[in-house]
């Protein structure tokens, strides 16, 4: 089980981006995402099922994600979330930047 | 049941007259006689200029339960809407139906009126920002109408809208009533909409910032229309009444699809000296239109005439003779104005000459080619301009219907995508423009051509453009964006979508919260 050291966040709000933001879950709370997206009806499940997917993928038993979309596109939402995860996760040595 | 453009529409709707479904685009044919005004009788030495607004509105015998209208050619600037409902609320008027030609983001100021029941029902073209959600969200006393201009004409000039009392927002008006927008610190230029609601309504109030001495020249609205005039101080804001020059786009994606326009104006089949079009104000039209320029120089060929609202570029090709002559429902910006004033081949007319189905021939039923945007398109032809991607009202129908059905070409010009969401899809979620009438749609991605149109679809492929079946371009945009869910709608009507002949072509739903 992976564990989530700090908040952390990746992407920006310029339209067709998403910023993504992460922080530790309360044990036993599971995964908890709120998301904004101008296109939530249309897109909202998808959106938090990619971001879900890639939490798992990491081992992450719990994290609040905060999702601010833009209408970005998967291949955007993938590369924020995996970049967010790696920052969140990254042992304290080895933090990569924040940029 | 189930109307010609496939669409449920219930067998009643609250507050709502006898549902006509929608059974193609010429399948009502009129029967009976226009509607008419009051006759009146103005003797000499009669005065038509009244202290205040609450004057001339006592003067007019408004009362409870009662239609009135007002035109929207100062757009965004308009200041007459906003004051003249609250006089009107002050004064304690209720139960009151507005039919405005349409509503804008100046509007939003009107909502409390709703909410107290100054006013129970609203007929327009479209609404947006606040007033547009909140149409979307509470059903009124009647069901919200929203009509194409051609269809607004229609209503007024068959009797099924009868406006009691006009106000009209008047950029210059002399003493006896003559009214033109072309000058006065609130000029807006082409007064279209306004001339029909002058025409048939019972009592017509002008509205001046603008009193002028003498006799008016040049007079759009006549003096024996107008019963009563009203100085104020301002009827409307020049920054929101005409924009400056319009700038040419630099986005290279709506370069793209100008361009691809441009060459299918030219190819299609109706380029020919003397073919006539309607452009319309959004930046890859207007870009169209540049590169439209050019080819007709290099071929030296001239439009008889163009046609819609009008914006700058368009008067920059009328001068250079391009273009023979303009008519002008609408002009959009301060070039536009100027030309209507300065050159006499920009000709002034109304909605009713412009885009009514029921006369004897509207100048739509004339047009070679019309380009219109979309805000939506599905695999049907079929084009919503109205409802956004929450269900929300957040436009207008506009013209939009009348010029693909009159059009022997339409051409509808959109991003294959915007944002995420795909703009050409399964089902629109409100169909505006039925896509029996719609020819052509050009994305930055590929060009779909009505099935109906087989004798385009060869033009087209001659011609090498990137020419695909309209479910190709679905499933490209599919493939960037995936498929969308279906927006959750609730069973509550909130508007109708009325076609030109006032048949229901669709109905709007409430939003799921």
């Amino acid at each position: 089980m992976a564990l989530i050291q700090r908040p952390a966040q990746a992407g920006t709000l310029e339209s067709s981006d998403i910023l993504i933001m992460i922080a530790p879950g309360e044990p036993g709370k599971g995964i908890v995402i709120s998301l904004e997206s101008p296109v939530q009806k249309q897109f909202g499940r998808r959106i938090t099922s990619i971001v879900t997917r890639h939490l798992q993928q990491a081992d992450i038993q719990d994290a609040e994600v905060h999702i601010q979309d833009r209408g970005a596109l998967d291949y955007a939402i993938e590369a924020r979330i995996e970049t967010a995860i790696a920052r969140a996760t990254a042992p304290a040595d080895k933090e990569p930047g924040n940029a | 049941m189930i109307n010609a453009a496939g669409r449920f529409i219930p067998d009643t709707l609250p507050g709502y007259r006898d549902i006509r479904p929608y059974a193609g685009p010429f399948a009502t044919v009129p029967d009976g006689r226009r509607a008419g005004q009051k006759i009146k009788a103005f003797r000499p030495g009669t005065s038509k200029v009244l202290a205040s607004l609450e004057e001339a509105i006592e003067a007019s015998g408004l009362k409870d339960g009662m239609t009135i209208s007002f035109h929207h050619a100062l757009r965004n600037g308009d200041r007459v809407m906003n004051m003249v409902m609250q006089t009107i609320a002050a004064m304690g008027f209720r139960n009151l139906r507005l039919a405005p030609s349409s509503f804008l983001d100046a509007n939003d100021d009107l909502i409390p009126y709703f909410e107290s029941g100054v006013i129970v029902a609203a007929q327009c073209s479209g609404a947006r920002g606040r007033l547009g959600a909140y149409l979307t969200t509470h059903r009124l006393q009647e069901m919200t109408i929203l009509r194409p201009h051609g269809g607004r004409a229609r209503a007024i000039t068959s009797g099924e809208l009868h406006i009691d009392v006009a106000f009209l927002a008047a950029p210059a008006c002399d003493r006896m009533g003559n009214i033109n927008g072309i000058e006065g610190p609130a000029a807006c230029g082409s007064l279209g909409y306004a001339m029909v609601d002058a025409r048939y309504a019972d009592t017509v109030i002008a509205v001046t910032d603008h009193l002028v001495e003498g006799a008016l020249c040049p007079v759009s609205i006549p003096q024996h229309l107008v019963d009563y005039i009203v100085p104020v101080s301002s009827i409307g804001d020049p920054r929101g009444i005409s924009s400056g020059a319009l700038r040419i786009t630099t986005n290279p994606r709506d370069l793209l699809l100008a361009k691809l326009t441009a060459r299918v104006i030219e190819t299609a089949g109706y380029y020919r000296e003397g073919f006539s079009m309607q452009l319309g104000a959004g930046a890859a039209s207007v870009a169209a239109g540049r590169y439209l320029r050019d080819i007709m120089l290099r071929d030296r060929i001239t439009a008889s005439f163009a046609i819609g609202g009008i914006p700058g570029p368009f008067c920059d090709l009328l001068d250079e003779g391009i273009i023979q002559t303009l008519f002008d429902t609408q002009s959009f910006d301060a070039r536009a104005i100027q030309s209507l004033r300065d050159n006499p081949r920009h000709q002034e007319y109304d909605v009713d000459h412009y885009a009514n189905p029921w006369n004897k021939g509207a100048m739509v039923n004339h047009l070679d080619y019309v380009v219109l945007g979309a805000t939506e398109v599905d695999v049907d032809f079929n084009v919503n301009v109205i409802t956004d991607s929450h269900g929300t009202i957040m436009g207008a129908v506009g013209g939009h219907p009348d010029a693909s059905a009159g059009a022997r070409c339409t051409i509808i010009t959109t991003p294959l995508i915007r944002g995420r969401l795909p703009i050409v899809t399964d089902r629109v979620q409100t169909i505006c423009t039925p896509g029996e009438t719609v020819d052509v749609i050009v994305t930055d991605r590929g060009i779909a051509v009505h099935p109906s149109r087989e004798d385009l679809r060869e033009n087209l492929m001659k011609a090498r453009l990137p020419v695909m079946d309209i479910k190709e371009l679905r499933d490209l945009a599919y493939s960037i964006t995936g498929e969308p869910d279906p927006l959750p709608i609730t069973d509550e009507p909130v508007a109708v979508v009325e076609y030109r002949d006032g048949t229901v072509l669709d109905v709007i739903w409430k939003p799921q919260d």
